[in-house]
């Protein structure tokens, strides 16, 4: 189907960019990846899920899919070559299944409801780093993945200040228990007037940054986009460094260059 | 003699489901179910109906998959968009597929009484067809074997929904003059949405009716459609529910994910603000828009050609990716909604004119449809 050759192997500029090495934890507690209409930043999500259950390092994943099923991700990762089931089954990753998340019944409003409900979750997810640590812990790194903010919202009704509240709390965990956060958020929902304060205040308490967008001509066969990493020097600091480069999504993974090199 | 039939029939079927192994070759051809004409299965696990517009299904790389939620932004002066529901929701009642109608009108039974019919016979429709590359019509001829033997033997399949000319196929071509009978489109579930404070009664009625669907057993695929129109109208009177809208969406997308079903919604897009737009166009699977044209536009005419043919533009912005990754990349995505004889909705890329007048060729005969795969052959 392809007739050229296999160009050859790129480094991988993600994890350049972000400064992971081979195995062990990342540089940063709390890494947005922020995408549009035009381009989905999912794929971002798989690659943190698959580094984070491919480390020789007990690497565990905790993943709340609020956006597709199981099923969805199994797929997409068996064709990165991660079987899900496997590393579930293995109890590597806890899959969250929040498809159906409401925190309100259909007609009912109660504050407390959706306060009860962020509970809930923010103790199921303790639960589960606990279970972590309790047996037999050597160090592993683990990793909470949220597909995506934007549900999450909704599964609150809009509430911003219990999902900015829930947040703080997963935030605090990082520091706290050893893990990070990896947080899909859709940036063109929020840069209207009156949702930006959603928006600042997710890159305060962000110590990473990762912008998926279409370039200014749209998405073509070779380039399906650009990505732009910032990384801060601190939640809410400066920033330190900003890499920029492209993609191209295919389905075993993700292939990043620099624009202009690959031609 | 009954098994020597059978015989015969299996092998007319066997003929063509090789001919469709053949195509599968190509990218993106996806292959019926056997079983059942109306749902075809594609890659990564995925199956497809057809949204009634065989150019569209083409263009989507196969149609309509099942267990995604299909958004069309509508135009705000023009009902475009009710020729897409209307031939999606006559392909379910040719295919015999359960549909259910929500409709802003007083009374969504009368929209009923405007969905096309189904080109009746093969003779004189179709003649873009003929241009249609060979395998293509190696299928064509397998399906009509098989189907002249359906009616030899006096299929009971083919109940008086099916009126007997109407060949069993994955997408029909459909006639905007003439009309679906009465007696046909009574199995359409419908509900109007008008002057419903809450939405907890669309949501029953959505979860009734997946429930109330056939089990798909084994291989015998059935499927269901279910087709909202204009959500956000101002006649709904959802004014200030914008959470409850995107909530209720939500849940419908989170309902059909698990089922063999696949939903259209149509909105104006004028009565969201621009975050909720954002968040309405992040929650589709696949979404589309409909634009109307300006009748005398000069400077439009001179530069498309079939400018006078054309009703309106559709554009594809998003294809539904269940279990990948890989976005898929069109050729074009800008295409425009053209009657041919006046009948049936076609869709052509967008063409510079040329300095004679000539017609525009149909996406059919333009080339294959560009998938993801297709970007492939293009890396070097």
């Amino acid at each position: 189907m392809n007739p050229s050759p296999s160009p050859p192997r790129d480094p991988d500029l993600l994890e350049e960019a972000l400064g992971l090495g081979r195995g062990g934890s990342p540089p940063w507690r709390l890494a947005f990846v922020e995408d549009c209409v035009e381009t989905s930043g999912a794929f971002v999500l798989h690659h943190f899920l698959k580094r984070a259950l491919s480390t020789e390092g007990d690497g565990t994943v905790i993943f709340l899919g609020l956006a597709q099923p199981f099923s969805h991700y199994d797929r997409v990762l068996r064709k990165m070559g991660c079987n899900l089931s496997v590393q579930r089954n293995k109890n590597k990753l806890h899959f969250i299944d929040l498809l159906n998340l409401e925190f309100l019944g259909a007609d009912e409003k109660g504050e407390n409801d959706i306060e009860i409900g962020f509970m809930d979750l923010y103790n199921r997810i303790l639960r589960y780093i606990e279970a972590i640590r309790s047996k037999d812990y050597n160090g592993g790194w683990t990793t909470i993945i949220i597909d995506d903010l934007s549900h999450l919202e909704i599964a609150a009704h809009g509430s911003v200040k219990h999902v900015l509240d829930f947040l703080q709390y997963c935030g605090s965990l990082t520091s706290e228990m050893d893990c990070s956060l990896v947080i899909l958020n859709h940036e063109d929902i929020h840069s209207s007037d009156e949702a930006l304060q959603m928006l600042s205040h997710l890159d305060y308490i962000s110590d990473v940054l990762i912008k998926a967008e279409t370039l200014s001509t749209g998405i073509a066969a070779d380039v399906h986009g650009q990505m732009t990493v910032i990384i801060k020097d601190a939640p809410g600091g400066l920033i330190k460094k900003l890499h920029s480069f492209q993609f191209k999504v295919k389905e075993n993974g993700v292939e990043f260059f620099y624009p202009g090199s690959r031609f | 003699m009954a098994t020597a039939a059978d015989g015969r029939l299996q092998g007319a079927r066997s003929a063509s489901a090789s001919s469709f192994s053949r195509a599968r070759s190509s990218p993106s051809a996806v292959l019926p179910s056997p079983r059942n004409p109306g749902v075809k299965l594609g890659p990564n696990g995925a199956t497809f109906v057809s949204s009634g517009i065989p150019d569209l299904d083409r263009i989507l790389g196969g149609g309509f998959l099942l267990g995604s939620l299909v958004m069309v932004m509508e135009d705000a002066d023009a009902p475009h968009h009710l020729l897409l529901l209307r031939n999606f929701m006559s392909q379910g009642v040719v295919h015999r597929q359960p549909v259910l109608f929500a409709s802003p009108l007083r009374d969504p039974r009368a929209f009923l009484g405007t969905l096309p019919s189904p080109v009746s016979s093969s003779k004189e429709h179709r003649q873009r067809e003929t241009t249609v590359d060979h395998n293509q019509q190696d299928q064509e001829k397998g399906l009509r074997i098989a189907w002249q033997y359906k009616k030899y033997f006096g299929d009971q399949q083919s109940s008086q929904i099916h009126n007997r000319d109407v060949k069993q196929e994955f997408s029909n071509d459909f006639d905007l003059r003439k009309t679906l009978e009465r007696q046909h489109v009574q199995h359409i579930e419908i509900m109007s949405i008008q002057d419903i404070p809450h939405l907890t009664i669309l949501r029953d009625r959505c979860s009734n009716f997946l429930s109330g669907l056939p089990r798909s057993d084994g291989g015998n695929l059935s499927a269901g459609r279910i087709a909202i129109q204009s959500l956000c109208a101002p006649q709904c009177g959802y004014a200030e529910m914008d959470w409850d809208l995107v909530a209720f969406i939500r849940f419908l997308r989170s309902i059909i994910r698990s089922s063999n079903v696949v939903a259209v919604i149509t909105f104006p897009t004028s009565f969201l603000s621009p975050a909720f737009l954002k968040r309405w166009q992040h929650l589709a699977d696949t979404l589309l828009s409909v634009r109307a044209i300006p009748d005398e536009d000069k400077d439009m005419a001179k530069l498309l050609t079939g400018y006078q043919d054309m009703l309106g533009l559709l554009h594809v912005h998003k294809v539904a990716q269940n279990n990948s990754q890989v976005p898929t990349v069109l050729e074009a995505s800008t295409f425009s909604l053209k009657l041919q004889k006046r009948r049936y909705l076609v869709l052509e890329r967008l063409n510079q004119a040329p300095v004679e007048a000539s017609s525009g060729t149909s996406y059919s005969t333009s080339g294959t449809c560009s998938g993801p795969s297709k970007g492939s052959s293009l890396d070097f």
